[in-house]
């Protein structure tokens, strides 16, 4: 059953359209089913199962203001050696608003020198973000973050 | 935009008092110009500083490539006329939209190298937009970084330079707003979550974070002009080029930085 | 035409850690858009990104559509000998793409 908000918007494109399309057919967004607490909470015992995950260790680096969703620059590292013997497997990322919790899985080892990876991700809206290490005893660190993501003034439809 | 934006929008600035008060049209003095990169967090900000995290340097190398390879059926390539872009285009895209004799008006880049393409390479014009045409776009425009723009200074181009800013001066659309109500007026402050610039357009085509490709000053303008629901005018439409020159002539003596990233 | 974008210092001494930078051209459409007569916009994005030196595997990441679009990944090495850093994209729709870049390790 579709939601009020998304009818009376699907009208008003409708109306709009005709002014707005220029030739090739627009691409909107929709609200899309969030992510809940839920998806999130099986995102991660999905990597995890049922160990004991401990804060700390994990660093994550996300602008706490964020200029485009699009877009936002994240960097996460963890405080660990990387020998041998003792060395960070791997980093997930998952969020907590977006369409679907995970963000992006990194697998590392010892050739990696050093766990920290950096990439872009898309936020839908202001959420946390959370990522998990497995070291290579399979214990689990995290480190969580809130971030608040602004919406362009106007948003573009493709023209 | 949505409909239900426009509207959020219209409250906003009607609430700031601009839609009512008269076109204050207070050009920017020369002194206090600043380009659309300071406007932007550090973060945003680092992404253009960096050639090998910036998106837009991927249009610059297809740029590269289609510049060295032979087109159209006289089977030349750009670089068979014009040699090494490095040498043969810097300070180009800084002069640009340029005065072109046999239109007896003003073209912009995108509309030279089309020219070139069916004049010299006998080659089917690109369409406007399209990732080659903004390849090779972004690949000149990057040979012209840290010139200082020079457009406009052509007296064959004062009469253009004169609608073009008589274009950003009009108000026009449904939410009756003209550019400098915002760019000459307004800037520095925000509008919902994103701040108003100046509107210098010195680091075009440029990557922007919203559309999450590379695109034309062109492309923004439409989407301004639709964004105060405004009819916008079509790609390579006389109006575009025309507000193109008077924005370029308006920045004149700042520096290009293309390909830039804005939000 | 895609295109990638790749930073591997040219030289390094044996044992330093070095930064590795990417940047792949790829829309990553997310699967979550619809078009205005409603219809999905079918995903398309790179899933998978792998990196080998001198033939071993050093890092490997599965994306999602949450990761923006012409993605961005940079991580680390430990420069143990001279030779070659393959790269691999592979996504939706047959999506395969390859780059390499060598190093010279004193």
């Amino acid at each position: 059953m579709r939601k009020p908000e998304q009818t009376s918007r699907r009208e008003f494109l409708g109306l709009a359209g005709g002014a707005a399309v220029l030739g090739a057919v627009p691409i909107v967004t929709v609200q899309p089913v969030e992510a809940t607490q839920a998806m999130l909470a099986t995102a991660i015992r999905n990597v995890v199962g049922e160990a004991v995950v401990r804060t700390g260790k994990v660093k994550l680096d996300v602008p706490p203001l964020v200029e485009n969703g699009n877009t936002v620059p994240m960097t996460v590292s963890v405080q660990n050696p990387m020998t041998a013997n003792d060395y960070v497997k791997s980093i997930h990322v998952f969020n907590e608003k977006n369409p679907q919790p995970n963000v992006g899985n990194f697998y590392l080892g010892p050739h990696a020198g050093r766990a920290q990876v950096s990439t872009r991700i898309r936020l839908a809206d202001s959420q946390k973000v959370v990522a998990i290490a497995r070291l290579s005893d399979d214990s689990f660190w995290s480190a969580t973050v809130d971030v608040v993501v602004t919406l362009a003034a106007c948003t573009e439809e493709v023209i | 935009m949505s409909v239900s934006r426009a509207i959020r929008v219209a409250v906003l600035l009607i609430a700031a008092d601009i839609a009512a008060s008269p076109l204050a049209a207070a050009e920017i003095p020369q002194d206090q110009r600043r380009s659309g990169y300071s406007f932007m967090t550090p973060d945003t900000q680092a992404m253009q500083d960096d050639d090998t995290a910036n998106p837009g340097m991927l249009w610059v190398l297809d740029g590269e490539a289609l510049w060295n390879s032979k087109a159209g059926a006289a089977g030349k390539a750009c670089a068979d006329c014009h040699g090494d872009a490095r040498a043969s285009m810097k300070g180009v895209a800084a002069r640009y939209p340029a005065f072109d004799a046999t239109l007896g008006r003003p073209v912009n880049l995108e509309q030279r190298i089309n020219l070139c393409r069916v004049g010299h390479q006998q080659a089917a014009p690109l369409a406007f937009e399209s990732r080659d045409l903004l390849a090779l776009t972004a690949y000149l425009a990057e040979q012209s970084r840290g010139t200082a723009i020079e457009a406009g200074i052509d007296p064959q181009l004062e009469p253009f330079v004169a609608k073009g800013r008589e274009l950003f001066m009009q108000r026009q659309g449904q939410l009756n707003l003209g550019c400098a109500n915002c760019h000459d007026d307004n800037w520095d402050k925000r509008l919902a979550g994103s701040a108003i610039t100046q509107a210098h357009p010195t680091g075009y085509p440029l990557y922007r974070l919203e559309w999450q490709s590379l695109g034309s000053l062109q492309r923004r303008l439409r989407s301004c002009i639709s964004g105060i629901r405004a009819q916008a005018y079509d790609y390579g439409a006389p109006e575009l080029v025309e507000l193109e020159l008077y924005l370029m002539s308006r920045a004149r003596g700042m520096p290009i930085e293309a390909p830039a990233v804005r939000p | 035409m895609a295109s990638a974008l790749i930073n591997v210092p040219k030289k390094a001494k044996r044992g330093d850690i070095i930064e590795i930078k990417t940047l792949m051209s790829h829309i990553m459409e997310t699967g979550y858009r619809h078009t205005a007569t409603g219809e999905v916009v079918p995903r398309d994005i790179i899933t998978s990104f792998s990196c080998r030196y001198n033939g071993v595997e050093i890092f490997r990441a599965d994306l999602f559509p949450a990761i923006a679009a012409n993605p961005f990944i940079t991580f680390f090495a430990v420069a143990t000998e001279s030779g070659k850093f393959d790269f691999e994209w592979i996504g939706d729709k047959g999506f395969t793409e390859t780059a390499s870049a060598s190093i010279s390790v004193e």
